[in-house]
């Protein structure tokens, strides 16, 4: 697969004299996340391509446009995982979108986020220059840490064109078992079993059965299912993609699905809707027609924040920040895009 | 520009805001701060200053921020890349006294402790609950989780528990404006930019660090500790390139040279074998049977590499027998000389015989004796360069070869620094690890956080003029040493 980083730093270039917005994408997969904009689309899916990959070394290069299957499928060949299990929403997802989306999978509570695994970036800021940040070893402490302010950044502060990524080696093994149970005990349960070194890998509560996903070795997994009770589930592969890729039952809905991230252990919100539970409890989703405000002041309550992560009329998709911290937002944004062309106004109108 | 203030009278500002004896002005009060790990760089700050609450230093940084004072925090000063030594014209800001744990909130599985808490008192304090905060640099009884903020450690068991970035939750954050900013919570993401990143190893250049939540994880099941002496250092390189593909990640793997394994044995006595060119030691954790299966491939891996020597601890005694000597390298190290110097390249892996050859090379070429003791399992050599400052010229010597002993971690597509920070150390290396346009960046984003380069100015990020006077950065020009290494 070419690489046309020249291309993509020629057009950026262009349009940052000519002042043309550009709405960066891949693809496609994830449109839906974020404020809808009016701009020129800049694709990086024909910039695609493995780089460089060392099992032994633990991690992955690849192009942005390189589609996340591609790359999921390189590192099970070799008993790899991508730690984040990040969410693909359709066949064509590529890694560049995972990284600019931030979104984690199940494995967030015990492998970490997006960002934690990004060990460094190559960008194309909004002059069109090439920068690149971080590296491919895990331990890196020179220069901010830039390449992960990339993640979650929604493209707005450069065109990502290529990541390392760390690794993990597969878990051995995993099973998952189901427990019928009420929410608040679900809550408790969680967070009690969190203070354990049980390998609990994945958590979702539908509203009456919590489902564990266990991953270590068969030894390990006997010793805790025996402690957490409950049923072995079959096709457990096929449910948790369901819940990854948002395909179970729960998200097939017209209302509005919010995002709701708070910590582990808070209990109940009281917002009206369906909700699904993830990550220990740390993750809720609504499925709600409740006004942005009562649902954002119930995540603040909380101590968390919320997403309009589909649906809705708001243009807020995601939580207001405070003045400072606004502020320093746009003064990186300026670093790095001063003639604000990319991706403007995909996260905050005035970003 | 304000007009110039004379160090009496900014004595006194500080005095109307901070008890007197807070200030402190006299040489004597002053030379304790005057380096911090790193002893070769020394420099007196004009004052310290020894705040007890936030309101104080809210009120010291108001007072910089009106007369353009330069202002170095400081947590326990066991920074060892120049990271808190003073500024000529600055007041150094002891954090010290803000040794206050917050909370333990063991429902969250979280502690919020304020900058001047040492890295272990937080899993003291946690210990009662069975959690800890899992990174722990060797220097984890002294150094404060405001230093540990600013440089991003590491310790032995971050190839599995992760760097401090992967273990803060929040953090509360002074502007040089006097803002507080507050960044992340007790919940795993944040809207906006992950200015938590941002924040986490950008060494005080952005902002002071005023309250810290991080993450507490229960202890293991079990754990096992083992010991492989090799008679090649090439071998134990290759056993932990096999250790990791087999889908192992240890708790901890650590690897020391022959010089190192002697130093030791001498200082504490830990028992390794003296015969051995390299040993490696090797923790892994998990539930019992899982534990014992690892424990067996582990052993099997070593043999294939044809250790000379594996050993398993049998007890807990007997497993911090074997950590002692890693852990004692240091000082066993500054026995044998009257200074060394500490680098702390990473390398991918695969080049840890090639590099540690070339630094054997180097060693030669510049008749000074290197050890290297190294966190093996990320790549992270520390190799440790024996000079005496007396003797003229070998501290030169000493820089220089530790400075060509960072350049080749970049050749081979690693980085200056794992883990102990740029400071003002390896400026020069920053000219060779990034091009103009990132350099620009870097100073860009320090002008968004702090546009009159105030706190801690001079660090971390050289000026684009030393890097030309340099020359260093025509490698950047299309004439990388190893073009067909992707560089990042
Ligand atoms: C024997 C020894 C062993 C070591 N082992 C390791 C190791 O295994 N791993 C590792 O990573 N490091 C290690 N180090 C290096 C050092 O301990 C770490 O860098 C540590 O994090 C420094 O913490 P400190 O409190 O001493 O910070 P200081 O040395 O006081 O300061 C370090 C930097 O942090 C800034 N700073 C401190 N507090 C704040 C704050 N509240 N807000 C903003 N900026 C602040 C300072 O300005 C300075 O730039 C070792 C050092 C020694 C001497």
């Amino acid at each position: 697969m070419p690489n046309l980083s020249n291309e993509i730093s020629n057009s950026i270039k262009d349009a940052y004299q000519k002042q043309q917005v550009l709405n960066i994408s891949a693809g496609k997969t994830k449109q839906f996340y974020g404020r809808n904009i009016n701009a020129k689309s800049l694709s990086l899916t024909e910039h695609a391509g493995i780089i460089e990959y060392e099992p032994t070394e633990l991690y992955i290069t690849a192009r942005s446009g390189t589609p996340l299957a591609e790359i999921e499928q390189m590192v099970a060949d070799h008993n790899q995982i991508l730690p984040c299990e990040p969410p693909r929403f359709g066949d064509n997802a590529t890694l560049g979108g995972t990284i600019a989306c931030g979104l984690a999978g199940p494995r967030r509570v015990s492998a970490g986020n997006v960002r934690d695994c990004v060990l460094g970036t190559e960008i194309i800021n909004g002059k069109g220059e090439t920068l690149r940040f971080g590296g491919k070893v895990m331990k890196n402490v020179a220069g901010y840490d830039v390449s992960r302010l990339m993640c979650g950044a929604l493209g707005t502060l450069g065109a990502i064109m290529s990541i390392s990524i760390r690794l993990l080696p597969k878990p051995e093994k995993e099973e998952t078992i189901a427990i019928t149970i009420d929410c608040t005990t679900a809550i408790d349960k969680l967070n009690q079993w969190a203070k354990t070194p049980m390998p609990i890998s994945a958590s979702f509560y539908d509203g009456s059965e919590l489902y564990i996903r266990l991953s270590s070795s068969e030894s390990a997994i006997k010793a805790c299912k025996k402690s957490i009770g409950g049923e072995l589930i079959n096709n457990h592969g096929s449910f948790w993609n369901g819940v990854k890729e948002q395909t179970h039952a729960f998200f097939k809905t017209d209302k509005p699905l919010w995002r709701i991230s708070v910590p582990s252990n808070t209990r109940l919100l009281n917002i009206n809707g369906d909700s699904v539970m993830e990550w220990n409890g740390a993750l809720r989703w609504y499925s709600t027609n409740e006004d942005q405000k009562t649902v954002r002041t119930e995540a603040i309550k909380a101590g968390g924040h919320a997403t309009l992560f589909k649906g809705g009329v708001t243009d807020q998709i995601f939580h207001p920040l405070p003045k400072v911290s606004f502020d320093l937002h746009k003064k990186l944004k300026q670093v790095f895009d001063p003639a604000n062309i990319l991706n403007p106004g995909k996260m905050f109108t005035e970003l | 520009m304000p007009e110039p203030i004379s160090t009496p009278d900014l004595a006194n500002q500080f005095c109307k805001v901070v008890p007197k004896d807070a200030v402190l002005t006299r040489d004597e009060q002053l030379m304790p701060y005057e380096c911090d790990a790193l002893t070769a760089y020394r420099q007196l700050p004009r004052l310290a200053l020894l705040p007890s609450s936030i309101e104080e230093i809210k009120a010291i940084v108001k007072i910089c921020n009106e007369y353009q004072i330069p202002i170095v925090a400081r947590g326990a000063g066991t920074s060892l890349s120049g990271g808190a030594l003073p500024h000529k014209d600055g007041i150094l800001l002891n954090l010290a006294k803000l040794s206050q744990i917050l909370e333990i909130d063991t429902q969250n599985r979280t502690a919020t402790v304020q900058p001047g808490v040492r890295n272990l008192a937080i899993s003291e304090a946690a210990e009662p609950y069975g959690l800890y905060y899992a990174p722990d640099p060797s220097s984890q009884i002294a150094c404060t989780i405001g230093g540990n903020i600013a440089e991003n450690s590491g310790g032995v068991h971050c190839l599995k528990y992760g760097l401090t970035l992967h273990n803060i939750l929040a953090l509360k954050i002074l502007t040089i404006e006097g803002e507080v900013l507050e960044l992340g919570g007790k919940n795993l993401d944040s809207p906006g930019y992950d200015l938590l990143a941002l924040m986490i190893g950008s060494e005080g250049m952005l902002g002071i660090t005023l309250e810290v939540t991080v993450k507490l994880l229960p202890h293991p099941h079990d754990k096992k500790v083992m010991l492989a002496a090799f008679d090649d250092i090439q071998r134990a390189g290759d056993a932990v390139n096999g250790i990791i593909s087999n889908g192992v990640i240890p708790a901890g793997l650590e690897m020391l040279d022959q010089l190192t394994i002697q130093a030791t044995e001498m200082y504490c006595n830990p028992g390794y074998p003296s015969n051995a060119a390299a040993i490696l030691i090797c923790e892994l954790d998990g539930f019992d049977e899982e534990l014992e299966t690892q424990v067996e491939l582990v052993k099997e891996i070593l043999n294939e590499h044809q250790a000379i020597e594996v050993r398993v601890a049998k007890d807990k005694q007997e497993a911090e027998l074997l950590w002692l000597g890693r852990k004692a390298s240091f000082p066993a190290l500054g026995n044998l000389t009257p200074d060394y110097y500490c680098m702390d390249g990473t390398i991918p892996r695969k080049h840890l015989a090639h590099v540690l050859e070339s630094i054997s090379n180097l060693s030669k070429k510049h008749g000074l004796r290197v050890a290297n003791v190294f966190h093996a399992g990320d790549g992270n050599l520390h190799p440790v360069i024996l000079y005496d400052a007396n003797i003229s010229g070998e501290l030169e010597i000493a820089e220089k070869l530790g400075g060509e002993i960072l350049e080749l971690c970049v050749t081979v597509g690693g980085t200056i620094t794992g883990e102990h920070g740029v400071g003002v150390e390896k400026l020069n290396q920053m000219c060779v690890q990034f091009s103009e346009a990132e350099i620009s960046t870097f100073h860009a984003i320090k002008a968004a956080f702090d546009e009159h380069e105030l706190l801690n100015p001079g660090k971390a990020i050289p000026t684009l003029h030393r890097c030309a006077e340099l020359g260093a950065m025509h490698v950047h020009q299309g004439k990388l040493p190893h073009p067909d290494l992707p560089r990042f």
